[in-house]
């Protein structure tokens, strides 16, 4: 459909001014009529404000005044339904005071870690493999892809078994190799892994795929040059694959870390019935449970609305980090 | 000699990639497997050590008591409708405003265009609390429309969108239908839709995956017992109801899965283009 319509272009003569006098029926815009010529200059005018309008519409009303209101909650003290009685920045000291939103920090911010950076490196190497010549390699594509296809509560609830301390398969498999039972979901650093390991395992596939689309985009000769050079494989990966995917691997890890920072459903349903406080001693409690919990078990909004802006604050932070390396990269660039 | 077998990247896989890529493949493939596994014996089988790794005769029975008894089937319907209408709107909407980022000139363009990417770093937890507010004064906890109207659009869709038709969308066309008197929407209809479709489809595909496995927020606007969508259906069974066994909650998620798993395996090799096609560019 779009070549026939790209064909049909290009068999007409360019359009462009000056039209070939008689060729065409239609008068040219400047002869219109009145009214015709200011409908037209109208539609030209207002046409892409109404195209775009949509979509600022919609995050005017669904993103950025609750995003603003939410700000005005945490200045609050707020219950559902109540009248929100003003507090000044109470609702802030009261975190900075809390033990649980300090773990809550520590955690979205050790499991971020676990979750991001293995998943990333293995991305890598996925995608390096990837892009040999390989038979099947539609099929794999499709099947490093499945994961992501795989809902986080649909991961969650079946890693939940496969990690069960008493009876799932990766202790199983762990005890064939002489290992002791993990308790998956009631130590700390375990059940961390645990929900990192989900994370990791529904991700990394999208990732080695955005960047095998990246590797390919690399232009030869800069192989050819590096192997006349010679230079070998490893070393080519290291110093042609790496520099010129660069762009999409901060890219890759803007996004993850995002992501990360958000963290919700896969700490609340790997815990089961005590998944909304992360675990029996909030073990793997994130930032994003700790709003949860406390908006919508404890019923004290203004002080959820108070989480919500420090996440908002920390990717601010995670946004300027991402333009001081930009700027940094560029510089190393320029010298 | 050699130097022309290890110039290029596009090398010959050896037996060592393989075996990896074999490894991926299982590691990726096998917990869906064990699902399937799961949820065809009873649930007293299920967390029983050993774990089975072989399927069982009780799927079907499973199936038909997550259907009738948990209300699986109302879940799976009430995703359908709002998955669809979301990737509809979100398809429309974004090429429609992609179309005016890549083609159409206009005061503050650009500052625009970096507002809309600027807001993808919003996480949706800067607006559930007022919207749960509002949804709660309008009487609209358990209504789809709730999970529906805050995702007509989005910012990716957007982008995406913006990035196709700045390379596919030749301006000779638009100018050509122009000087035949051809106004905004007809361009839009005879032009832009027709030239942008093969991104359409592979946006209205990834915006549909994305709406069907949305937790978050349809976790607070909707509830398990009420009018879930499948994601907040599962997380009434995994939040540790003693009534349901393990069986049925992975039979539940097996449900969920499947038909994702389905459209994975027919149009798979769109999507990983799609996928690629749209990350790389930004």
């Amino acid at each position: 459909m779009a070549t026939s319509v790209r064909a049909a272009a290009d068999g007409t003569p360019p359009p462009a001014p000056p039209p070939p006098p008689a060729s065409r029926k239609t008068t040219p815009p400047p002869a219109r009529t009145g009214w015709r010529s200011k409908l037209y200059r109208w539609d030209l005018k207002a046409t892409p404000y109404v195209f775009v309008a949509p979509f600022f519409l919609c995050f005017a009303a669904f993103g950025l005044f609750p995003l603003i209101y939410t700000g005005w909650l945490s200045l609050h003290r707020v219950e559902l339904g109540g009248e929100p009685e003003w507090r000044g920045f109470d609702n802030y000291t009261a975190l900075w005071d809390s033990d649980f939103f300090w773990n809550a920090l520590a955690n979205t911010f050790t499991i971020g870690v676990i979750s991001t950076v293995p998943q990333l490196l293995m991305a890598l190497g996925l995608a390096h493999l990837l892009n040999y010549k390989l038979r099947g390699r539609g099929f794999l594509r499709v099947a490093v892809l499945a994961p992501y296809a795989t809902s986080i509560a649909a991961a969650t609830l079946v890693f939940a078994q496969l990690f069960n301390s008493d009876y799932g398969l990766i202790n199983t498999v762990l005890g064939w190799v002489g290992f002791e039972p993990v308790s998956w979901e009631s130590s700390k650093w375990p059940a961390q892994i645990a929900i990192s390991v989900i994370v990791t395992w529904r991700w990394t596939g999208y990732n080695a795929l955005i960047y095998l689309a990246a590797m390919q985009a690399v232009p030869q000769d800069l192989y050819e040059a590096a192997s006349l050079d010679g230079a070998s494989r490893w070393r080519q990966f290291v110093s042609v694959t790496i520099p010129s995917i660069r762009p999409t691997i901060l890219f890759t890890i803007v996004v993850s870390t995002i992501g990360a920072t958000q963290l919700f459903g896969e700490p609340m349903l790997f815990g089961g019935s005590l998944g909304v406080s992360g675990g029996s001693g909030n073990q793997f409690q994130t930032l994003s449970l700790l709003m949860y919990e406390k908006g919508w078990v404890t019923g004290a909004l203004g002080q959820a609305s108070a989480i919500a802006w420090v996440m908002l604050l920390l990717l601010l932070l995670i946004g300027g980090l991402r333009l001081l390396v930009a700027r940094v990269n560029r510089r190393k660039l320029g010298a | 000699m050699k130097l022309k077998q290890t110039a290029g990247r596009q090398h010959h896989a050896g037996p060592v990639t393989y075996v990896l890529l074999g490894l991926a493949a299982l590691v990726s493939l096998f917990p869906l497997y064990w699902n399937l596994v799961a949820a065809s014996h009873t649930g007293e089988r299920v967390v029983e050590a050993p774990a089975p790794l072989l399927p069982g005769p009780r799927l079907f029975e499973n199936l038909t008591f997550a259907w009738n008894q948990v209300d699986m089937g109302e879940a799976l319907v009430n995703t359908t409708i709002v998955a669809g209408l979301v990737a509809v709107s979100t398809v429309v909407f974004s090429t429609l405003a992609g179309f005016a980022f890549a083609k159409l000139p206009f005061r503050g363009r650009n500052v625009l265009l970096a507002l809309v990417v600027a807001t993808m770093t919003i996480p949706p937890q800067l607006s559930v609390i007022p919207l749960y507010q509002i949804i709660t004064d309008l009487g609209w906890v358990d209504q789809l429309q709730s999970v529906v109207l805050p995702s007509l659009v989005a910012a990716f869709g957007v982008f995406f969108m913006r990035q196709y038709l700045l390379e596919a969308l030749p301006i000779e066309l638009i100018e050509a239908a122009r000087v035949d008197g051809a106004h905004s929407l007809r361009i839009i209809w005879h032009v832009v839709f027709p030239v942008a479709r093969p991104a359409m489809a592979v946006l209205g595909m990834l915006i549909f995956v994305q709406a069907w496995n949305d937790f978050f927020w349809p976790f607070i606007a909707l509830t398990p017992d009420g009018n879930p969508t499948l994601q907040v259906a599962l997380a009434g069974l995994g939040s540790g109801n003693h009534t349901i066994n393990q069986a049925i909650v992975l039979t539940g998620a097996l449900i969920s899965t499947v038909p994702l798993l389905l459209v994975f395996a027919l149009l798979g090799k769109h999507i990983v283009g799609g996928i690629t096609s749209g990350a790389v560019k930004s």
